[in-house]
Protein backbone atom coordinates (compact mmCIF):
# COMPACT_ATOMS: atom_id res chain seq x y z
CA UNK A 1 0.00 0.00 0.00
CA UNK A 2 1.51 3.59 -0.86
CA UNK A 3 0.24 6.40 1.43
CA UNK A 4 2.63 8.70 -0.12
CA UNK A 5 2.66 8.58 -3.39
CA UNK A 6 6.13 10.00 -5.68
CA UNK A 7 7.47 9.36 -2.27
CA UNK A 8 7.46 12.97 -1.36
CA UNK A 9 9.40 13.69 1.75
CA UNK A 10 7.31 14.96 4.35
CA UNK A 11 9.32 16.77 7.00
CA UNK A 12 8.36 19.66 8.34
CA UNK A 13 5.62 22.21 8.03
CA UNK A 14 3.05 22.45 4.26
CA UNK A 15 4.74 18.97 3.01
CA UNK A 16 1.76 17.47 2.07
CA UNK A 17 0.98 20.80 -0.33
CA UNK A 18 2.79 21.53 -3.11
CA UNK A 19 5.56 23.12 -3.00
CA UNK A 20 5.72 26.71 -2.10
CA UNK A 21 5.82 29.63 -4.10
CA UNK A 22 8.27 32.79 -3.50
CA UNK A 23 5.51 34.45 -2.41
CA UNK A 24 4.23 31.72 0.06
CA UNK A 25 7.42 31.56 1.40
CA UNK A 26 7.91 35.71 1.97
CA UNK A 27 4.95 35.50 3.55
CA UNK A 28 5.50 32.53 5.97
CA UNK A 29 9.13 34.26 6.64
CA UNK A 30 7.60 37.24 7.04
CA UNK A 31 5.75 35.73 9.93
CA UNK A 32 8.87 34.13 11.48
CA UNK A 33 10.30 38.11 11.31
CA UNK A 34 7.14 39.68 13.02
CA UNK A 35 7.54 36.65 16.16
CA UNK A 36 11.26 38.32 16.03
CA UNK A 37 12.18 34.74 15.48
CA UNK A 38 15.38 34.09 13.94
CA UNK A 39 15.73 32.54 10.55
CA UNK A 40 18.11 29.84 8.70
CA UNK A 41 18.65 28.11 5.64
CA UNK A 42 19.88 24.65 5.78
CA UNK A 43 20.15 21.70 3.48
CA UNK A 44 21.40 18.08 3.10
CA UNK A 45 20.95 15.37 1.33
CA UNK A 46 20.67 12.38 4.02
CA UNK A 47 16.62 12.63 4.42
CA UNK A 48 16.22 10.48 7.42
CA UNK A 49 13.83 11.69 9.48
CA UNK A 50 16.18 11.18 12.34
CA UNK A 51 18.70 13.35 10.79
CA UNK A 52 18.41 16.95 12.58
CA UNK A 53 22.03 18.13 11.65
CA UNK A 54 21.49 19.99 8.27
CA UNK A 55 24.13 21.91 7.05
CA UNK A 56 23.64 25.27 7.46
CA UNK A 57 24.07 27.80 4.52
CA UNK A 58 25.84 30.72 5.06
CA UNK A 59 25.68 32.45 8.05
CA UNK A 60 22.39 32.61 10.72
CA UNK A 61 20.78 35.47 9.69
CA UNK A 62 19.75 36.97 13.29
CA UNK A 63 19.30 40.71 12.07
CA UNK A 64 17.47 41.08 8.94
CA UNK A 65 14.38 42.59 9.10
CA UNK A 66 12.92 41.87 5.50
CA UNK A 67 11.87 38.82 3.90
CA UNK A 68 13.87 39.42 0.60
CA UNK A 69 17.32 39.25 1.61
CA UNK A 70 16.17 35.27 3.17
CA UNK A 71 14.52 34.63 -0.70
CA UNK A 72 17.88 36.28 -1.94
CA UNK A 73 19.55 33.63 0.40
CA UNK A 74 17.55 30.44 -0.31
CA UNK A 75 17.73 31.47 -3.98
CA UNK A 76 21.85 31.46 -4.08
CA UNK A 77 21.46 27.64 -1.95
CA UNK A 78 18.90 26.57 -4.57
CA UNK A 79 21.49 27.28 -7.44
CA UNK A 80 24.40 25.86 -5.46
CA UNK A 81 22.22 22.66 -4.20
CA UNK A 82 19.38 21.90 -7.06
CA UNK A 83 19.10 18.38 -5.41
CA UNK A 84 19.46 18.79 -2.35
CA UNK A 85 16.62 19.17 0.16
CA UNK A 86 16.72 22.65 1.37
CA UNK A 87 14.64 23.58 4.74
CA UNK A 88 13.77 27.03 6.38
CA UNK A 89 13.83 26.76 9.70
CA UNK A 90 12.69 29.83 12.39
CA UNK A 91 14.21 29.62 15.63
CA UNK A 92 12.63 30.91 18.75
CA UNK A 93 14.74 32.15 21.61
CA UNK A 94 12.82 33.30 24.26
CA UNK A 95 13.26 30.19 26.18
CA UNK A 96 16.87 30.85 26.41
CA UNK A 97 17.79 28.43 23.77
CA UNK A 98 17.37 28.53 20.15
CA UNK A 99 14.18 26.23 20.03
CA UNK A 100 12.99 25.63 16.44
CA UNK A 101 9.21 26.85 16.07
CA UNK A 102 8.85 26.65 11.89
CA UNK A 103 10.55 24.36 9.73
CA UNK A 104 9.50 24.07 5.98
CA UNK A 105 11.06 22.28 2.70
CA UNK A 106 11.47 25.08 0.02
CA UNK A 107 13.62 22.62 -2.64
CA UNK A 108 14.06 19.16 -2.76
CA UNK A 109 15.53 16.67 -5.74
CA UNK A 110 13.68 16.04 -9.04
CA UNK A 111 13.54 12.06 -7.95
CA UNK A 112 13.06 11.07 -4.33
CA UNK A 113 13.69 7.38 -4.07
CA UNK A 114 12.28 7.17 -0.46
CA UNK A 115 12.61 4.84 2.36
CA UNK A 116 12.43 0.93 2.89
CA UNK A 117 11.69 -0.81 5.57
CA UNK A 118 15.15 -2.85 7.03
CA UNK A 119 14.17 -6.03 9.28
CA UNK A 120 17.22 -6.98 11.71
CA UNK A 121 16.65 -10.50 13.31
CA UNK A 122 17.75 -10.52 16.88
CA UNK A 123 17.88 -13.03 19.78
CA UNK A 124 14.99 -15.16 19.71
CA UNK A 125 12.58 -14.53 17.20
CA UNK A 126 12.49 -11.16 17.73
CA UNK A 127 12.61 -8.91 14.31
CA UNK A 128 13.92 -4.72 14.94
CA UNK A 129 12.67 -2.58 12.12
CA UNK A 130 14.38 0.37 11.13
CA UNK A 131 13.65 2.90 8.23
CA UNK A 132 16.49 3.21 5.70
CA UNK A 133 16.47 6.11 2.55
CA UNK A 134 17.54 4.29 -0.68
CA UNK A 135 19.75 7.22 -1.36
CA UNK A 136 21.81 7.04 1.42
CA UNK A 137 23.64 3.94 -0.42
CA UNK A 138 25.79 6.33 -2.44
CA UNK A 139 28.28 8.63 -0.83
CA UNK A 140 27.88 12.36 -0.18
CA UNK A 141 27.39 14.29 -2.77
CA UNK A 142 26.18 11.80 -5.75
CA UNK A 143 22.95 10.58 -3.99
CA UNK A 144 20.41 12.57 -6.03
CA UNK B 1 27.94 47.87 11.82
CA UNK B 2 26.84 50.39 14.57
CA UNK B 3 23.67 51.12 16.12
CA UNK B 4 22.21 54.45 16.47
CA UNK B 5 22.91 56.19 19.43
CA UNK B 6 19.89 56.05 21.50
CA UNK B 7 19.79 59.55 21.26
CA UNK B 8 19.51 59.21 17.59
CA UNK B 9 17.27 56.51 17.50
CA UNK B 10 12.98 57.09 17.82
CA UNK B 11 10.49 54.17 17.96
CA UNK B 12 10.38 51.84 14.67
CA UNK B 13 6.93 52.28 13.24
CA UNK B 14 4.03 50.42 13.61
CA UNK B 15 3.29 47.89 11.28
CA UNK B 16 -0.63 48.33 11.65
CA UNK B 17 -0.95 50.50 8.17
CA UNK B 18 1.95 49.05 6.07
CA UNK B 19 1.36 49.34 2.50
CA UNK B 20 -1.64 46.65 2.28
CA UNK B 21 -4.53 48.11 0.27
CA UNK B 22 -7.75 49.12 2.09
CA UNK B 23 -11.25 48.57 1.42
CA UNK B 24 -11.70 51.69 -0.57
CA UNK B 25 -8.75 53.22 -2.12
CA UNK B 26 -8.48 56.39 -1.31
CA UNK B 27 -8.61 59.31 -4.11
CA UNK B 28 -7.92 62.37 -2.47
CA UNK B 29 -4.61 63.80 -1.06
CA UNK B 30 -6.02 64.12 2.07
CA UNK B 31 -7.08 60.58 2.23
CA UNK B 32 -3.73 59.54 1.29
CA UNK B 33 -2.29 61.89 4.08
CA UNK B 34 -4.76 60.57 6.86
CA UNK B 35 -3.99 56.86 5.46
CA UNK B 36 -0.03 56.94 6.14
CA UNK B 37 -0.05 59.60 8.56
CA UNK B 38 2.62 60.90 7.05
CA UNK B 39 1.63 64.22 8.19
CA UNK B 40 2.89 63.85 11.88
CA UNK B 41 6.10 62.93 10.47
CA UNK B 42 6.27 66.00 8.46
CA UNK B 43 4.88 68.03 11.28
CA UNK B 44 7.80 66.31 13.23
CA UNK B 45 10.34 67.15 10.76
CA UNK B 46 9.38 70.90 10.56
CA UNK B 47 9.18 71.48 14.29
CA UNK B 48 11.40 69.18 15.74
CA UNK B 49 14.33 70.46 13.81
CA UNK B 50 15.43 73.94 13.65
CA UNK B 51 16.54 75.70 10.21
CA UNK B 52 17.45 73.59 7.36
CA UNK B 53 14.84 74.98 4.87
CA UNK B 54 15.96 73.81 1.42
CA UNK B 55 15.97 70.07 2.90
CA UNK B 56 12.41 69.79 4.39
CA UNK B 57 11.19 71.90 1.04
CA UNK B 58 13.09 68.83 -0.92
CA UNK B 59 11.10 66.39 2.19
CA UNK B 60 8.08 67.78 1.15
CA UNK B 61 8.48 67.52 -2.37
CA UNK B 62 9.19 63.42 -2.18
CA UNK B 63 6.22 63.35 0.14
CA UNK B 64 4.41 65.09 -2.45
CA UNK B 65 5.57 62.79 -5.13
CA UNK B 66 4.59 59.83 -3.30
CA UNK B 67 1.27 60.67 -2.46
CA UNK B 68 0.35 61.55 -5.77
CA UNK B 69 1.95 58.47 -7.09
CA UNK B 70 -0.45 56.90 -4.62
CA UNK B 71 -3.37 58.35 -6.35
CA UNK B 72 -1.86 57.51 -9.71
CA UNK B 73 -1.77 54.26 -8.75
CA UNK B 74 -5.66 53.96 -7.40
CA UNK B 75 -6.61 55.54 -10.98
CA UNK B 76 -5.32 52.68 -12.25
CA UNK B 77 -2.45 55.17 -13.99
CA UNK B 78 1.04 53.71 -14.53
CA UNK B 79 3.31 54.75 -11.33
CA UNK B 80 6.64 53.77 -11.71
CA UNK B 81 8.62 53.77 -8.16
CA UNK B 82 10.85 56.88 -8.70
CA UNK B 83 14.14 56.85 -7.57
CA UNK B 84 14.83 57.85 -3.98
CA UNK B 85 18.43 57.14 -3.85
CA UNK B 86 19.92 60.46 -1.92
CA UNK B 87 23.23 62.22 -1.05
CA UNK B 88 23.13 64.06 1.87
CA UNK B 89 26.02 66.72 2.15
CA UNK B 90 26.92 69.31 4.65
CA UNK B 91 29.12 69.86 7.61
CA UNK B 92 29.65 67.68 10.44
CA UNK B 93 26.61 68.37 12.86
CA UNK B 94 23.59 69.60 10.27
CA UNK B 95 21.91 67.21 10.95
CA UNK B 96 22.15 64.58 8.19
CA UNK B 97 21.24 61.55 10.05
CA UNK B 98 18.08 62.94 11.81
CA UNK B 99 17.24 63.22 8.74
CA UNK B 100 17.88 60.25 7.45
CA UNK B 101 16.29 58.96 10.07
CA UNK B 102 12.79 60.71 9.65
CA UNK B 103 13.02 59.57 6.14
CA UNK B 104 12.73 56.28 6.65
CA UNK B 105 10.26 56.81 8.37
CA UNK B 106 8.40 59.04 5.79
CA UNK B 107 9.52 56.51 2.85
CA UNK B 108 7.60 53.84 5.17
CA UNK B 109 4.12 55.59 5.86
CA UNK B 110 4.49 55.73 2.13
CA UNK B 111 4.28 52.71 1.11
CA UNK B 112 8.14 53.27 -0.69
CA UNK B 113 10.26 50.96 1.70
CA UNK B 114 8.61 47.94 3.35
CA UNK B 115 10.04 47.99 7.04
CA UNK B 116 11.26 51.77 7.28
CA UNK B 117 14.23 50.83 9.34
CA UNK B 118 17.65 52.70 9.10
CA UNK B 119 21.10 50.93 8.78
CA UNK B 120 23.69 53.38 9.53
CA UNK B 121 27.56 52.30 8.13
CA UNK B 122 30.76 53.73 7.08
CA UNK B 123 33.52 52.10 5.17
CA UNK B 124 34.18 49.95 7.79
CA UNK B 125 31.33 47.88 7.47
CA UNK B 126 31.25 47.48 3.35
CA UNK B 127 34.75 46.58 2.73
CA UNK B 128 36.83 43.70 3.58
CA UNK B 129 40.46 43.33 4.72
CA UNK B 130 41.88 41.05 2.10
CA UNK B 131 40.96 39.68 -1.44
CA UNK B 132 37.17 37.61 -1.03
CA UNK B 133 36.11 39.49 1.61
CA UNK B 134 34.61 42.54 0.27
CA UNK B 135 31.65 40.90 -1.79
CA UNK B 136 30.39 39.03 1.36
CA UNK B 137 30.31 41.77 3.75
CA UNK B 138 28.55 44.08 1.46
CA UNK B 139 26.31 41.67 0.12
CA UNK B 140 25.61 41.22 4.23
CA UNK B 141 25.42 44.81 4.85
CA UNK B 142 22.64 45.05 2.19
CA UNK B 143 20.62 42.02 3.05
CA UNK B 144 20.37 43.49 6.96
CA UNK B 145 19.23 46.89 4.87
CA UNK B 146 16.18 45.36 2.47
CA UNK B 147 13.11 46.77 3.47
CA UNK B 148 14.86 50.27 4.63
CA UNK B 149 16.90 52.49 4.41
CA UNK B 150 21.04 51.81 3.97
CA UNK B 151 22.53 55.59 5.02
CA UNK B 152 26.55 55.63 4.12
CA UNK B 153 28.07 57.73 6.30
CA UNK B 154 30.82 59.42 4.98
CA UNK B 155 30.39 57.65 1.95
CA UNK B 156 33.76 58.97 0.27
CA UNK B 157 35.80 56.63 2.35
CA UNK B 158 34.86 54.27 -0.34
CA UNK B 159 36.76 55.23 -3.08
CA UNK B 160 40.61 56.07 -2.53
CA UNK B 161 41.96 56.99 -5.40
CA UNK B 162 45.62 56.91 -3.38
CA UNK B 163 45.39 52.63 -3.52
CA UNK B 164 44.70 51.19 -6.99
CA UNK B 165 44.16 47.80 -4.98
CA UNK B 166 42.00 49.38 -2.69
CA UNK B 167 38.89 47.36 -2.41
CA UNK B 168 36.60 49.59 -1.78
CA UNK B 169 35.91 49.77 -5.79
CA UNK B 170 34.27 46.71 -5.56
CA UNK B 171 31.57 47.51 -3.00
CA UNK B 172 31.05 50.87 -4.81
CA UNK B 173 30.28 48.10 -7.94
CA UNK B 174 28.23 45.71 -5.55
CA UNK B 175 26.57 48.95 -4.42
CA UNK B 176 25.46 50.43 -7.84
CA UNK B 177 23.96 46.90 -8.73
CA UNK B 178 22.05 46.89 -6.16
CA UNK B 179 20.69 50.18 -6.55
CA UNK B 180 19.55 49.83 -9.95
CA UNK B 181 18.14 46.48 -9.78
CA UNK B 182 16.62 46.32 -6.61
CA UNK B 183 15.43 49.60 -6.20
CA UNK B 184 11.85 48.62 -4.63
CA UNK B 185 13.99 46.68 -1.85
CA UNK B 186 16.20 49.15 -0.64
CA UNK B 187 17.09 52.87 -0.55
CA UNK B 188 20.54 54.04 -0.15
CA UNK B 189 21.37 57.39 1.60
CA UNK B 190 25.24 58.73 1.25
CA UNK B 191 25.80 61.09 3.51
CA UNK B 192 29.74 63.18 3.64
CA UNK B 193 31.12 66.62 3.68
CA UNK B 194 30.38 69.04 1.01
CA UNK B 195 34.00 69.12 -0.96
CA UNK B 196 34.99 65.52 -0.43
CA UNK B 197 31.50 64.13 -1.94
CA UNK B 198 31.85 66.00 -4.87
CA UNK B 199 35.47 65.05 -5.34
CA UNK B 200 33.48 61.14 -4.71
CA UNK B 201 31.30 61.56 -7.74
CA UNK B 202 33.41 63.28 -10.17
CA UNK B 203 35.53 60.15 -9.75
CA UNK B 204 32.52 58.27 -9.65
CA UNK B 205 29.96 59.13 -12.20
CA UNK B 206 27.99 56.06 -12.12
CA UNK B 207 27.45 56.57 -8.52
CA UNK B 208 26.14 60.30 -9.38
CA UNK B 209 24.02 59.43 -12.22
CA UNK B 210 22.32 56.75 -10.12
CA UNK B 211 21.29 59.25 -7.17
CA UNK B 212 18.56 61.63 -7.91
CA UNK B 213 18.64 63.47 -5.23
CA UNK B 214 21.43 65.86 -3.76
CA UNK B 215 20.52 67.60 -0.91
CA UNK B 216 22.82 69.96 0.29
CA UNK B 217 22.47 71.13 4.27
CA UNK B 218 23.11 74.88 4.75
CA UNK B 219 25.71 75.57 8.27
CA UNK B 220 23.15 76.58 11.12
CA UNK B 221 23.21 80.58 11.83
CA UNK B 222 23.94 81.49 15.37
CA UNK B 223 20.45 82.57 16.27
CA UNK B 224 19.44 78.71 15.22
CA UNK B 225 21.81 77.03 17.06
CA UNK B 226 20.65 78.89 20.40
CA UNK B 227 17.32 77.25 19.49
CA UNK B 228 18.93 74.16 18.89
CA UNK B 229 20.05 74.57 22.60
CA UNK B 230 16.95 75.45 23.69
CA UNK B 231 15.28 72.36 22.30
CA UNK B 232 17.91 69.90 23.99
CA UNK B 233 17.69 71.56 27.07
CA UNK B 234 14.22 70.91 27.19
CA UNK B 235 14.54 67.38 26.18
CA UNK B 236 16.70 67.01 29.24
CA UNK B 237 14.81 68.98 31.46
CA UNK B 238 17.36 71.56 32.00
CA UNK B 239 16.99 75.36 31.31
CA UNK B 240 19.24 78.43 31.10
CA UNK B 241 19.51 80.72 34.20
CA UNK B 242 17.21 83.24 32.90
CA UNK B 243 18.78 85.89 35.16
CA UNK B 244 16.60 87.45 37.10
CA UNK B 245 18.37 87.20 40.42
CA UNK B 246 20.81 90.00 39.45
CA UNK B 247 23.05 87.30 37.73
CA UNK B 248 23.87 87.10 33.94
CA UNK B 249 21.62 85.40 31.75
CA UNK B 250 22.82 81.98 31.04
CA UNK B 251 21.13 82.19 27.45
CA UNK B 252 23.23 85.68 26.63
CA UNK B 253 26.51 83.71 27.93
CA UNK B 254 26.01 80.65 25.67
CA UNK B 255 24.75 83.32 22.70
CA UNK B 256 28.74 84.78 23.04
CA UNK B 257 29.78 81.22 23.87
CA UNK B 258 28.63 80.24 20.39
CA UNK B 259 30.06 83.81 18.56
CA UNK B 260 33.50 82.61 19.91
CA UNK B 261 33.15 78.84 19.12
CA UNK B 262 31.77 79.21 15.70
CA UNK B 263 34.87 81.49 14.72
CA UNK B 264 36.93 78.38 15.86
CA UNK B 265 38.60 75.50 13.72
CA UNK B 266 36.76 72.07 14.12
CA UNK B 267 33.22 73.38 15.03
CA UNK B 268 30.19 70.88 14.75
CA UNK B 269 27.50 72.77 14.51
CA UNK B 270 24.74 71.31 17.14
CA UNK B 271 27.16 68.40 17.76
CA UNK B 272 29.50 71.19 19.23
CA UNK B 273 26.09 72.86 21.06
CA UNK B 274 25.54 69.20 22.61
CA UNK B 275 29.04 68.76 23.52
CA UNK B 276 28.94 72.29 25.55
CA UNK B 277 25.94 71.84 26.81
CA UNK B 278 27.13 68.57 28.00
CA UNK B 279 30.40 70.32 29.83
CA UNK B 280 27.75 73.15 31.19
CA UNK B 281 25.76 70.31 32.80
CA UNK B 282 29.26 68.47 34.45
CA UNK B 283 30.13 72.25 35.76
CA UNK B 284 27.36 72.19 37.32
CA UNK B 285 26.53 68.99 38.71
CA UNK B 286 30.44 69.61 40.51
CA UNK B 287 28.55 73.44 41.24
CA UNK B 288 25.88 71.46 42.97
CA UNK B 289 28.22 68.67 44.25
CA UNK B 290 30.36 71.25 46.60
CA UNK B 291 27.18 72.10 48.23
CA UNK B 292 26.85 69.00 50.33
CA UNK B 293 24.83 70.31 53.15
CA UNK B 294 21.82 72.24 51.10
CA UNK B 295 18.92 70.71 49.75
CA UNK B 296 18.45 71.87 46.62
CA UNK B 297 15.53 72.38 45.02
CA UNK B 298 14.06 71.08 41.73
CA UNK B 299 14.96 73.98 39.67
CA UNK B 300 18.36 74.38 41.38
CA UNK B 301 18.35 70.76 39.83
CA UNK B 302 17.69 71.84 36.33
CA UNK B 303 19.42 75.62 36.15
CA UNK B 304 22.49 75.85 34.13
CA UNK B 305 23.84 79.62 35.01
CA UNK B 306 26.13 81.57 33.55
CA UNK B 307 29.34 80.51 35.66
CA UNK B 308 28.80 77.24 34.16
CA UNK B 309 28.94 78.10 30.81
CA UNK B 310 31.88 80.96 31.11
CA UNK B 311 34.20 78.65 32.85
CA UNK B 312 34.56 76.91 29.59
CA UNK B 313 38.05 77.30 27.45
CA UNK B 314 36.99 78.94 24.68
CA UNK B 315 36.71 82.33 27.15
CA UNK B 316 39.80 81.58 28.29
CA UNK B 317 41.34 81.58 24.82
CA UNK B 318 39.38 84.66 23.28
CA UNK B 319 39.96 86.62 26.21
CA UNK B 320 43.86 87.84 25.27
Amino acid sequence: MMTNQGNRLTQGQFSYLPDLTDAQITAQIEYALAKNWAVGVEYTDDPHPRNTYWEMYGNPMFDLKDASGFLKEINACRQTFANHYIRVTAFDSTQGVESPRMSFIVNRPKNEPGFGLARQEIGGRQIQYTVHSYATDKPEGERY
Amino acid sequence: MHDLPSDKRSETPEPEHAAASPAAAPLTVSQVMAESQVQTVLAELEQGLVGLAPVKQRVRDIAALLVIDRLRKNRGLAAQAPSLHMCFSGNPGTGKTTVALRMAQILYRLGYVRKGHLVAVTRDDLVGQYIGHTAPKTREVLKKAMGGVLFIDEAYYLYRPENERDYGQEAIEILLQVMENQRDDLVVILAGYKDRMDTFFSSNPGMSSRIAHHLDFPDYSAQELLRIADQMLVELNYRFDDGRNGLESARAAFEQYLELRMRQPHFANARSVRNALDRARLRQASRLFAQAEVAHSAEDLSTLNAADLRASRVFAQAAP
